[in-house]
């Protein structure tokens, strides 16, 4: 029964094809590579340790496009999402 | 008011000098004056696909180095008194023009015809420059793979900083069969990825290369890709017509073979 369920969850390869390129062209469009996101990660979350107990593990920063409303031309901007475990508030 | 439009791709041999003969040559069956540019000089291509090479005498280059007038180097359609074809140099390179040079020449055809279209060649280097010069919309052609999307998509880009502000897609060779096996990106996948406004979509059809064979542009034919090319040429010349039935049962199909995808 498993085999046969898996038959329709077999990837086709236009599937595969959309995804690759979504990541592709992420890094295509803010000529930014993975290590500088890595660093600003790194850093975002230095700063907001400062202040609050983060989820580290959890912590997600992407760069993505959004479409801007006024030229309708798509500029690219961080999506960060950084669950937080504890405020501290003083 | 005349519009220039500059058909582009970054990638290589995904149809742009197809689409300009037939988007060119449908115009012209619509009662429009048009001057189709081929600005690829070195890669002489689209006096071929036309069926017009021998009636070559003078050249793009000739034009703008002066040794002759616009007029003389304007070469008329077998088919239609209004379509003309500018023909680039075969022996010349890349640097025999300049974006300047180009805006001047499009300013002076301007005043003579409602559309000129210009077949830019491939890549993003100085024959790109020139072929968006002059132009103030651009049709982006792609087809339904990885690398032309990803190309299409550095040039969607590069239009957008040279503040183009008509931007649209062309899709080409589409195959139905494949896309209802879901190996093949749909319209709307396209569509999804590149975020800019479709303005046709053209089936994967052997009577292109006949056309091609023959040098007849085949818009306007009973073939899939006539009918499509036709639609093409008919909302770039602003009417408003509907995606063909081709279209549409492809994105149907998308959306069955979606439920299955999604199980």
């Amino acid at each position: 029964m498993n085999r046969f369920l898996s038959l329709f969850k077999r990837h086709s390869s236009s599937h595969v094809a959309k995804d690759r390129l979504k990541i592709l062209l992420i890094s295509d469009r803010t000529e930014c590579s993975p290590e500088m996101i890595e660093m600003i990660k790194k850093d975002i979350i230095g700063v907001l340790s400062k202040y609050m107990r983060i989820d580290v593990e959890s912590t997600e920063i992407q760069i993505t496009q959004t479409k801007n409303q006024e030229r309708g031309n798509r500029i690219p901007s961080i999506r960060a999402n950084i669950p937080i475990l504890e405020l501290r508030s003083k | 008011m005349s519009e220039v439009i500059v058909i582009t791709s970054g990638k290589g041999g995904v149809g742009k000098t197809t689409t300009t003969a037939n988007v060119g040559t449908g115009l012209a069956s619509l009662g429009k004056s048009v001057v189709l540019i081929d600005t690829d000089i070195g890669l002489r291509n689209l006096d071929v696909v036309m069926g017009l090479e021998n009636r070559i005498v003078y050249n793009l280059v000739d034009v703008i180095e002066g040794n002759c007038r616009i007029k003389q180097a304007l070469i008329k359609d077998k088919r239609y008194p209004s379509l003309y074809l500018l023909p680039s140099a075969q022996t010349k390179d890349k640097s025999a023009v300049s974006p300047e040079q180009m805006k001047k020449l499009i300013s002076e055809l301007k005043e003579q015809f409602d559309f000129i279209l210009l077949d830019c060649p491939a890549g993003i280097e100085q024959g790109f420059k020139n072929a968006i010069a002059g132009a103030d919309r651009a049709l982006v052609v792609t087809t339904p793979e990885v690398s032309a999307i990803r190309d299409a998509d550095r040039i969607i880009g590069l239009l957008e900083a040279n503040e183009f502000e008509k931007i649209e897609l062309v899709i080409n060779r589409l195959r139905h069969d494949m896309i209802r096996r879901g190996e093949m990106m749909t319209i709307d996948d396209v569509i999804d990825i590149l975020a800019i406004p479709l303005i046709g979509a053209v089936p994967d059809d052997e009577n292109v290369v006949i056309s091609t064979n023959q040098g007849e542009p085949l818009v306007g034919s009973a073939t899939q890709a006539g009918k499509a090319y036709l639609n093409i040429s008919r909302r770039v010349n602003g009417e408003d017509i509907p995606l063909m039935e081709f279209d549409k049962s492809i994105t149907l199909w998308a959306k069955f073979s979606g439920i299955f995808h999604r199980v």
